[in-house]
């Protein structure tokens, strides 16, 4: 098995690798796209990716609901800009507080998911955890359908088009550019929480064993909150980049984009969060140039191959550790 | 804790729900035509809701709380005491095929329709129960398979002209093969990880079949597929209806005859063995992967059967039926009737289909309510509505005769 996967792994690079070369020399423009294009892409699956890959981290659970919570930020985001904007405000205080509140709304809802859905299950079985995490999701989507709106709603941009950026605007546009900056910076401020500050001194050690950390006299419950807040605080960030991006929104995009995102974690190697950044670039990239080059309509079923292919030669991941079954 | 205090919290959780809900239930925005409308009405009802519903909530939890610590309780189903009672049974049996044998006569032709969908999701319900019931496979693409069988006829009729009866095999041995197929890359992994491949899977072949053309007529579907036929004769269009009603009471019971015998045999209780505890499964000896390979594939097999019966019923088929959503309400079936309990599940099919098809009022909140329904059982019934009872075997020390008793079964 060993032996198959690398030489699948090398023959593969190699073709790919010789493929791109021709690709470079022949078409530089198109390739430059289609790079950026993934890495924006990449970006937005990240910022998604981190709130499975730090839950899944702690408390081994699939969290069906990320997605939504990533759908509630845009819509959160669109309904404070729909209602500001009519009222007149200033543009610059409109994009503050969308972002606000979106953060702020999807860290309630994370939080609020966690306590109803998951806390009492905790110690149940896998299977319980994760049946109540469909029922979450699938409860979410139609909460807010009906709620709202069935259909696609237009989204304004809240990223304007800058000067300063008009020369480049050709090969990337300022708000992909936006969204690959605001994406390094949360990454940053992420690790350096997680290095350095005492909630993420816990978390680190409440991953690696809970009861051992509760005996050393850290909250448990309330790591696992704080868990999922900050997850949900990078996936509304993540929404909202991308519904200006898109320009319109529904109840369903998170569907789809926790599955990307959530096979781009698996990629990158579950629990890891280098690997979930390393692992939905590589996505990200991937992804936009077989629709690039390849065929557009087999997107998804491209990302759900590549998750196949992992799974069976790698279930690790990327960067993740193989861990043992413990009895 | 004092009910002052409770109510107390009641309140505060309302108020969190309220401020929760507030941009999403109470502003509506159509960015289209700029309207925003407020409907504060929605805020308090969001109050009320919430914290009655907390109370109950909080009721429940401190009850199944302080149920962990007591033991052994007979909490074995009224339904299954009710058939263990032979004087009730047998009346009981006689009276269920009554009403199913005599359905299609009483009834109008719409609602024998109805029941025909109904009995075809108890028929994937109990295919399903097998894989996540039995086995504890969580398997998120079950759609996918009953595609396989939906399109197989379909296509062998179109192409080669092959009947009802020849296909209805022939899905059955396919649908076995597409499991395999599927289940050998992906039954070595853990079990979470199935949920997302299997996942994965289902969309893929809608995929597939909304875009290759050339296969399956891409998203506008087939068109007149023939419905059964009785040893070459074909009945007009009411007789049609009662006729593959009568062929799926039969598979139904073809089901429950399998899945029972099942359940009791070597392979059902590796299942169960499996489910309940895999390394100590091992330990004992059990082939694991072939084990769930078996459930995979047998799961497999009833959903292309369900899928013949659906493409015969409605003589149209497009990629739009096999949605994500159909394997998600098959899951509800099973999840929220009982897991493992075949009577839960056939329960449970006709209770979530029949009922959002006869209340059309509330039809639109179907998926609402099933996502709250899983929620609710996992927490508070992780066995489901009716659960499964195992067998036990008492030792008894006196001079009565041996006896098999059905008592106090869980499963984890």
């Amino acid at each position: 098995m060993r032996w198959i996967s690398i030489l699948l792994g090398l023959s593969g690079t190699g073709a790919v690798g010789f493929f791109a070369v021709r690709e470079i020399i022949m078409y530089p423009m198109y390739f430059f796209e289609l790079v950026l294009g993934g890495l924006t892409r990449g970006s937005i699956y990240a910022l998604i990716a981190l709130g499975y890959t730090m839950v899944y981290g702690i408390i081994q659970l699939i969290n069906f609901a990320h997605g939504e919570i990533y759908m509630i930020g845009a819509m959160t985001a669109l309904i404070v800009a729909t209602v500001l904007g009519m009222w007149g405000w200033n543009t610059a205080v409109i994009v503050i507080l969308a972002f606000v509140f979106a953060i702020v709304y999807s860290c309630a809802y994370g939080f609020t998911v966690e306590k109803i859905a998951y806390k009492p299950l905790r110690n149940a079985p896998r299977l319980s955890a994760l049946i109540s995490a469909i029922g979450m999701s699938l409860f979410l989507q139609n909460y807010v359908m009906l709620a709202q709106t069935p259909d696609y709603l237009p989204f304004e941009s809240l990223i304007p088009d800058f000067q300063f950026w008009e020369p480049f605007a050709h090969i990337i546009t300022s708000v992909e550019i936006t969204i690959i900056i605001t994406t390094v910076i949360v990454m940053i401020l992420l690790g350096l929480l997680i290095k350095f500050t005492r909630i993420g001194k816990a978390m680190r050690a409440t991953a690696q064993d809970k009861v051992m950390a509760a005996l050393l006299g850290i909250n448990v419950n309330n790591v696992i909150s704080a868990t999922f807040v900050v997850g949900s605080a990078t996936a509304a960030i993540g929404g909202v980049l991308i519904a200006c991006h898109v320009g319109q929104i529904n109840f369903y995009i998170g569907f789809l984009a926790g599955l990307k995102a959530f096979i781009a974690a698996v990629l990158g190697g579950i629990g890891s969060i280098p690997g979930a950044v390393l692992g939905s670039l590589v996505l990200g990239i991937s992804e936009s140039f077989f629709t690039g080059y390849f065929w557009s309509e087999y997107e998804d079923v491209f990302a759900f191959a590549i998750l196949v292919l992992i799974l069976i030669f790698r279930p690790s991941g990327i960067l993740g550790r193989h861990d043992t079954q413990k009895v | 804790m004092p009910i002052k205090q409770q109510l107390k919290q009641s309140l505060i959780i309302a108020f969190w729900f309220m401020i929760l809900t507030f941009p999403i239930m109470v502003i509506k925005v159509n960015t289209i035509q700029n309207i925003i409308v407020f409907r504060w009405f929605n805020l308090l009802w969001v109050g009320i809701l919430t914290f009655f519903a907390s109370l109950v909530w909080n009721y429940f939890l401190r009850r199944t709380e302080a149920g962990k610590k007591k033991d052994f309780e007979d909490d074995t189903p009224l339904i299954h005491r009710l058939l263990q009672n032979d004087r009730f049974r047998r009346p009981f049996l006689g009276l269920v095929a009554a009403f199913f044998i005599a359905y299609p006569f009483i009834f109008p032709m719409y609602h024998t329709s109805i029941m025909i969908s109904a009995l075809v999701y108890v028929m994937l319900g109990l295919g399903l129960n097998i894989v996540v019931g039995l086995a504890g496979l969580l398997d998120l693409g079950y759609v996918a398979f009953y595609a396989v069988g939906a399109y197989a006829y379909a296509l062998l009729n179109l192409h080669f002209g092959l009947s009802f009866w020849v296909v209805l095999p022939l899905s059955a041995l396919l649908g076995t093969l597409f499991g395999v197929l599927l289940g050998y890359p992906v039954l070595r992994l853990r079990g979470d990880y199935l949920a997302i491949v299997t996942l994965g899977f289902g969309e893929i072949i809608r995929i597939v079949l909304e875009n290759w053309d050339e296969f399956s007529n891409g998203p506008r579907g087939i068109a007149d597929i023939p419905a059964p036929t009785f040893f070459g004769h074909q009945f007009n269009q009411d007789n049609t209806m009662i006729y593959i009603y009568f062929i799926v009471i039969a598979l139904v019971l073809m089901t429950i005859f399998f899945v029972h015998r099942l359940e009791n045999s070597k392979i059902g209780r590796a299942w169960i063995a499996l489910r309940d505890d895999e390394i100590a499964c091992q330990a004992m000896g059990i082939d694991k992967f072939k084990t769930k390979l078996t459930a995979f594939a047998l799961g497999a097999t009833w959903a292309a059967m369900g899928g013949v019966i659906f493409a015969a019923k409605t003589s149209y088929i497009n990629p739009m039926s096999f949605t994500i959503w159909e394997s998600i309400t098959i899951l509800c079936v099973v999840v929220i009737g009982g897991m493992g309990s075949a009577i839960g599940v056939i329960a449970g099919a006709l209770v979530l289909i029949l009922l959002p098809e006869y209340l059309r009022a509330v039809a639109e909140y179907r998926m609402l309510v099933f996502g709250a329904l899983q929620v609710i059982v996992m927490v508070f019934k992780p066995d489901g509505l009716i659960k499964s009872v195992r067998k036990v075997y008492t030792f008894k020390t006196s001079q009565e005769p041996q006896q098999e008793k059905i008592a106090h079964g869980t499963h984890t």
